[in-house]
């Protein structure tokens, strides 16, 4: 089904405000309804205990029930397989098998909800912080590695994933976001889309394009921001001056929502709410996870020149990890027989890790032209017989 | 390959200006496949500042052709992700220098979006660029921007100079899957041809036939095209330069000289047997373009002239292009941009008296 000009006009002269109307069907204001609430969304303690609502950081409109056990259990597992990514990724790289990680270790929790949202016909834009998200999204780990491993930037297929490549420039991708829920309405398709962003991308200047792009035209967009406190080393306070990212919502028209980033539960219910939300035309949606990234920003980075070891321990107590586990075993989800499981599925993980990045990959260089057009240019063809020769060359006196 | 001359003779010939060819190539486009999307500042009800999008709104409604917020960088990232979904999205930079703040987006994603992922996700995404002086436009209206596009690897590079082929090649641009920086000479769209559309339609569909079969996306269009024969000297040159080269080709033959003008059509692909061959036939060359010289289009084909034709010269490659400095106010372009005097001060320093060789000095 495609979109005709005269349901267009129809759109643009009988449209209720979207966020209004999302307003009205939880009885509160547009305002009530567009900014986050107090504080910030947390359904479980630190340690693992179900908060009572009244501490939930909750308001009329803005609560949110817990997901059930079977979508905690399942979210559980790909947290255990994604910090065991992390740790066997940060390892590598120190062993010198891979060139780089940025480690999400300690935000596994907005990684895992951030693609569990998402159902198969969604679209996920990720950041280079954001493997495990794409991890969890169905990608082949060695697929991702790839381009960490240093032999081709992007190593799976975005468009068989829904799940573009991992994006470097700061914020670029969530421009990327707003086109695709464009051409997914151009087509009658009700794709939800979300983009991942860092608490430092959110001061360059595509976050505010891709914001007041999406408003503008009412897209499906999750815009979900990843708040771990340090951009590289700058701390948050110096990327705003704002009481919180998700306050930046309600300036484009966007609701906004602040959610524990390590609370796994919280984050599958307000990404789910959103998610709904977007896919009934309620959208935009921003929501910002608060979280910390408990090792450096990558390999080249020292931690330790610019922020405190107290800081990291009283966030260490915060883990999502160790959160989850018990609340679930509190609840008689987990049991030792299925955590076992878990963790051997995670060492499985890693062990194929291992194995693959042990092996040094079959580089091909005559495919640095492949793909660089449909049709090779002559000047192109010429570069590449050159490179064809000297291969030969050196093939010759080896 | 000289597309216009063809149809001279049509009784159903009318006068269009290249504006309007660019038009109904757009309106082309969008009626051939529904995934084609025209978006940008003011391109909707205005219909373009160059009114190049006139009426695309009203025929096609507001999802295929719209106005978007006023933002380069927002106008060229969603393009990616539309592409990214399926459409074939027509951007528009209006003027030259705005494009500016869309380069990370172009030069980080639209150029390399295919190759990091292997060709599984080309870009088929055009960039419109109204581009290039000569029009009295104020500061950041008036760029030759081209250089920075054919520089980044990824990007096919077109600029049309005849109604014709800004027609064909605008086509040809929004079918090639991979992204294509449409540069569009500003001052080129008032200019008018006895054409008939009717006859660069059928010719269009002719032509992509042939591509198609020969799975050879729009190549037939990368090539050179000898906009005037000559004998004594080839000018290279392309976009808005072609009609001053043309004028400066008149000129010169007043006074003796059969002057050869090749224009390129196209930057990358660049089609270096054309101009060889046009060369090594002449023997001397002057390169004409209007943005400054230093590290340009210009500078890389006196460089490939000299390599590939050396031994055919009989003088040094000139160049005739703009001053190394940022695009003066309206009132001083003249002194600034290449013009048939200069262009003739060129040829006459192509050492024609070998006894008396002047001086190179200066931009030529």
């Amino acid at each position: 089904m495609r979109v005709t000009a005269e349901q267009d006009a129809d759109r643009t002269t009988t449209e209720v405000p979207w966020a209004e109307q999302s307003a009205q069907s939880f009885g509160i204001t547009i305002e009530d309804y567009l900014l986050p609430t107090h504080g910030r969304i947390q359904l479980i303690s630190p340690e693992g205990a179900l908060l009572p609502v009244e501490e939930q950081g909750s308001t009329p409109g803005h609560e949110y029930p817990m997901p059930d056990h079977e979508t905690l259990l399942n979210a559980y597992r790909q947290l255990v397989i994604g910090r065991r990514v992390n740790d066997q990724n940060h390892a590598l790289v120190r062993q010198g098998r891979m060139a780089v990680y940025p480690s999400s270790h300690g935000q596994e929790a907005s990684e895992v909800a951030a693609a569990l949202c998402l159902d198969a016909r969604d679209w996920l834009f990720p950041t280079y912080r954001d493997t495990v998200a794409v991890l969890a999204r169905g990608v082949a780990p060695l697929d991702v590695m790839t381009s960490f491993r240093g032999d081709w930037h992007c190593g799976y297929d975005p468009i068989e994933h829904r799940t573009a490549a991992q994006s470097t420039p700061l914020t670029t991708q969530l421009l990327h976001a707003v086109g695709l829920a464009q051409a997914a309405r151009l087509k009658g398709e009700d794709t939800v889309v979300l983009g991942m962003v860092g608490d430092g991308g959110t001061s360059e200047g595509d976050f505010h394009e891709a914001l007041n792009f999406a408003a503008v035209f009412k897209l499906p967009v999750i815009f979900f921001v990843q708040n771990n406190k340090y951009a590289i080393s700058v701390p948050i306070a110096k990327q705003t001056a704002a009481p919180s990212i998700a306050h930046k919502a309600v300036g484009y028209g966007v609701a906004g929502e602040r959610v524990d980033g390590n609370d796994l539960a919280a984050l599958l219910a307000v990404l789910g709410r959103a998610v709904s939300l977007c896919r009934e035309g309620g959208g935009p949606f921003l929501v910002e996870a608060d979280t910390y990234r408990m090792q450096a920003h990558t390999n080249a980075d020292d931690a330790t020149r610019y922020r405190h070891d107290e800081e990291v321990a009283e966030w260490q107590h915060k883990d999502p990890l160790k959160r989850m586990r018990s609340y679930l075993t509190e609840a008689n989800v987990l049991n030792d027989d299925v955590e076992t499981e878990i963790t051997e599925a995670a060492e499985n993980v890693a062990r194929g890790l291992r194995e693959a990045m042990s092996v040094q990959p079959e580089l091909h260089p005559l495919e640095l032209f492949d793909h660089v057009y449909t049709v090779q240019t002559p000047q192109l063809a010429a570069q590449r017989a050159q490179l064809a020769e000297e291969l030969e060359r050196e093939g010759a006196g080896s | 390959m000289s597309t216009a001359t063809t149809t001279t003779k049509s009784t159903k010939q009318s006068t269009v200006t290249f504006a309007a060819a660019l038009n109904a190539a757009l309106a082309d486009e969008m009626a051939d496949n529904d995934m084609v999307v025209v978006c940008g500042e003011d391109v909707g009800t205005l219909g373009g500042v160059f009114r190049i999008t006139e009426g695309l709104t009203q025929q096609f409604g507001e999802s295929r052709c719209f106005d978007t917020p006023l933002a380069e960088s927002g106008i060229a990232g969603t393009a990616v992700g539309m592409a990214l979904g399926g459409a074939r999205p027509v951007i528009e930079m209006q003027f030259d220098a705005f494009a500016y703040p869309a380069f990370e987006q172009i030069a980080s994603h639209i150029a390399k979006m295919r190759n990091r992922t292997k060709g599984r996700a080309p870009l088929p995404i055009t960039i419109r660029v109204p581009y290039g002086g000569g029009i009295g436009g104020v500061e950041h209206h008036c760029d030759s921007s081209e250089s920075y596009y054919a520089h980044t690897p990824g990007l096919k590079v077109y600029t049309p100079a005849t109604v014709s082929d800004a027609y064909l090649m605008l086509r040809a641009a929004i079918r090639l899957d991979d992204p294509v920086v449409f540069m569009e000479p500003k001052k080129l769209y008032w200019t008018k041809s006895e054409v008939s559309l009717e006859e660069l339609r059928a010719e269009f569909e002719a032509r992509w036939a042939k591509v198609e079969s020969a799975r050879d996306q729009g190549e037939a269009w990368a090539r050179a095209s000898v906009a005037r024969t000559g004998d004594d000297v080839t000018l290279v040159t392309y976009g808005p330069s072609v009609v001053t080269c043309l004028a400066a080709a008149e000129a010169a033959a007043q006074e003796g000289r059969s002057v050869e003008v090749v224009d390129l059509r196209t930057i990358n692909p660049l089609d270096e047997d054309t101009v060889a061959a046009s060369v090594e036939k002449t023997g001397r060359a002057v390169v004409v373009a209007e943005p400054q010289g230093f590290a340009s289009v210009a500078s890389e084909l006196v460089a490939r002239i000299q390599q590939r034709c050396f031994h055919s010269l009989a003088a040094p490659v000139l160049r005739v292009t703009g001053f190394d400095i940022p695009y003066p106010a309206p009132m001083l372009e003249k002194y600034h941009l290449p013009n048939v005097d200069r262009i003739l001060d060129a040829i006459d320093d192509l050492q024609w008296d070998e006894t008396a060789l002047r001086s190179p000095e200066g931009v030529r």
